[in-house]
């Protein structure tokens, strides 16, 4: 089998034995990107000298007895929203275009200390604001499975290119299922962490109090470890947990179910889900009940306003974060001929620099934070969010899991939603709770739709810090869909 | 009736910082409607009793010991401005002709 299909720890494993260099890893990883990236459009920013440089600085490292983790010399596209200080980092937007930041994020540098070798930036909606990553200034990521269809976003590039073979490992952001959705939608293993298990440190913001980074994996066991490597504490962001990381590589390995208790969560599905979504996962709900699992229904009636809250925190949050491109200190600055104050440079500068979904998301966090409205949006919103983790955790009181479809649908045609913002929104229906409320959730294969053929994801939601029960169960999910199917979910898509 | 008018949406871009133009201003007043109609239905929730959230985790703050530690350079601070001078970032005036 050719490199490029190997899994991250086979890669890691033939690495550490001497079979096969990280320098021999990271070119075939880059041939195949050179091959496929003019269909794909996965990355932003690629660069085979810093990249092959890296990777030679791996095997020096462990030629000379350096004991570094399981995925040492393995490859990774990281999305560009990390700050990498060796590598333009832009949040797709021209605001930030050619920007290279002075300093890497801390999950860049985790992914360093841990010798990954960073083959380039992921295309993402622009500041990741988007579930289709249409909204790149850098033009769209194509789906591989379908090419006319959208990877999923706003971390699409990432998405497609595990899925194309290009990386067996990226990182990702969710704020409203950023990572899940994406994942769900080209048929691979995404997660987001408890919001805090993972480091904001050097991540551009978006809505601060739900941002999480994640890995993308096309398995299971992958995603664990990529997870483990760059989660943990971290002294340079104030949110990030003190506490150990949850054993999700030892759950991965696990994927033992007998005796867990799993809920569905009643109020996602129905109208406005594809047919050929629920009965893949009508079926893997059957699955765990085959598996061992004890399963019942459980109720969470605000979560349908999840959504709506939502939409009035993360613009608000976002209203605030964004301020910062001001054209004073760096990014873009526009019309300052010498004529013109700083406030309208500033106007101009942002006007040109941001693109629609950014413009209508700051007016409308500035609309719900303004005098007169914030009760009755911003400030409700809130309550709400405390009443939807209030479910939460009377849910997790009668079982250890939730689990739900990923996303109403599959991948939807690009071009499709663009202009509908309600339309796009609801793309995250089910995956906005867990980012409400803070608890871990994790997406996995779990079959094709039947009207398209396109992959389905199951969402398998853990309460905080029980991030190792995601693995747990997606372990389980994998191997049982795997020798059912013959192989990886993955191993049925098109050629490209 | 509209939960919000095109005069509305011409004041939230001067707040935002946003020089937007006619044809913006009409589309954005369309799509913000339809927007807000929509998140207006968080109102459903009954929610007088119940505390904000305005983050997922219990935290309270965090803090160091005030020691000097090693920042970035000049030049590194000012590595990405649009323009520079004497090790400072040079900005478009701030204040008024009469000022």
């Amino acid at each position: 089998m050719s490199l490029i299909h190997k899994t991250a720890a086979e890669l890691g494993a033939l690495i550490a034995g001497g079979e096969v260099t990280a320098v021999e890893v990271a070119e075939a990883h880059l041939d195949r990107m050179a091959e496929v990236e003019p269909k794909i459009n996965a990355f932003l920013h690629v660069d085979r000298e810093t990249t092959v440089e890296q990777a030679r600085a791996v095997d020096a490292r462990l030629g000379a007895g350096e004991r570094l983790g399981p995925l040492a010399g393995v490859p990774i596209a990281h999305k560009d929203i990390f700050a990498t200080a060796d590598m333009p980092t832009t949040a797709a937007s021209k605001i930030l275009e050619g920007w290279r930041p002075p300093y890497d994020a801390t999950v860049t540098s985790r992914l360093r200390a841990a010798g990954l070798v960073i083959l380039g930036k992921t295309n993402l909606d622009e500041f990741a604001m988007g579930s289709s990553t249409e909204n790149s200034a850098y033009g769209p990521t194509r789906n591989p499975w379908d090419l006319s269809r959208i990877p999923g976003g706003s971390s699409g590039g990432s998405s497609a290119a595990v899925a194309a073979y290009e990386a067996p490992l990226s990182t990702g952001t969710d704020t409203g299922g950023s990572i899940r959705q994406p994942a769900s939608v080209t048929g691979i293993v995404g997660m987001k962490p408890t919001y805090g298990g993972s480091s904001r440190y050097g991540l551009i913001a978006f809505a601060s109090s739900l941002d999480t980074p994640g890995p993308f994996a096309r398995n299971v066991l992958d995603a664990a470890l990529l997870h483990e490597a760059f989660s943990g504490h971290d002294p340079m962001d104030s949110t990030s947990i003190d506490a150990p990381v949850p054993s999700v590589v030892e759950a991965a390995r696990q994927a033992d179910i007998s005796g867990m208790r799993i809920g569905v969560v009643k109020e996602f599905g129905g109208d406005g889900y594809q047919p050929g979504v629920l009965a893949r996962f009508h079926e893997a709900v059957e699955l765990l009940e085959s598996l061992g699992a004890k399963v019942v229904e459980v109720s969470c009636p605000s979560f349908s306003t999840a959504l709506p809250a939502y939409y009035l925190i993360a613009p608000s949050e976002c209203s605030s974060n964004l301020a910062r491109f001001d054209a004073m200190r760096y990014g873009l600055r526009v019309g300052d001929d010498g004529t013109r104050s700083a406030e309208e440079v500033m106007a101009l500068t942002r006007a040109a620099g941001f693109g629609p979904e950014v413009k209508r998301r700051i007016m409308l966090g500035t609309y719900a934070l303004s005098s007169g409205y914030y009760d009755a949006y911003y400030g409700q919103a809130q309550k709400v969010r405390t009443v939807i983790s209030r479910e939460f955790e009377a849910a997790y009181h009668q079982v250890d899991v939730l689990v739900s479809p990923t996303t109403p649908t599959t991948a939807f045609p690009i071009g499709e939603r663009a202009d509908d913002p309600m339309a796009m929104y609801l793309a995250d229906l089910c995956t906005i709770p867990s980012n409400l409320s803070g608890n871990a959730a994790i997406s996995v294969p779990c079959g094709l739709a039947d009207e398209d053929g396109l992959p389905v994801g199951l969402q398998i939601m853990a309460p905080v810090l029980g991030d190792d029960r995601c693995y747990r169960v997606g372990a389980a999910v994998e191997q049982a869909l795997e020798s059912r199917w013959g192989g990886s979910l993955l191993s049925k898509a098109p050629a490209l | 009736m509209s939960a919000i008018t095109r005069d509305e949406v011409a004041h939230l871009a001067r707040l935002s910082r946003l020089a937007l133009t006619d044809d913006e201003l009409d589309h954005y007043a369309t799509q913000l409607d339809a927007i807000i109609e929509s998140v207006a239905k968080v109102a459903e929730v009954a929610a007088e009793d119940v505390p904000p959230s305005s983050h997922a985790l219990p935290l309270t703050n965090v803090f160091r010991a005030d020691e000097v530690r090693q920042s970035l350079t000049p030049e590194q601070a000012l590595s990405g401005a649009p323009a520079v001078e004497d090790d400072r970032f040079r900005v478009p005036r701030i204040l008024g002709e009469e000022a």
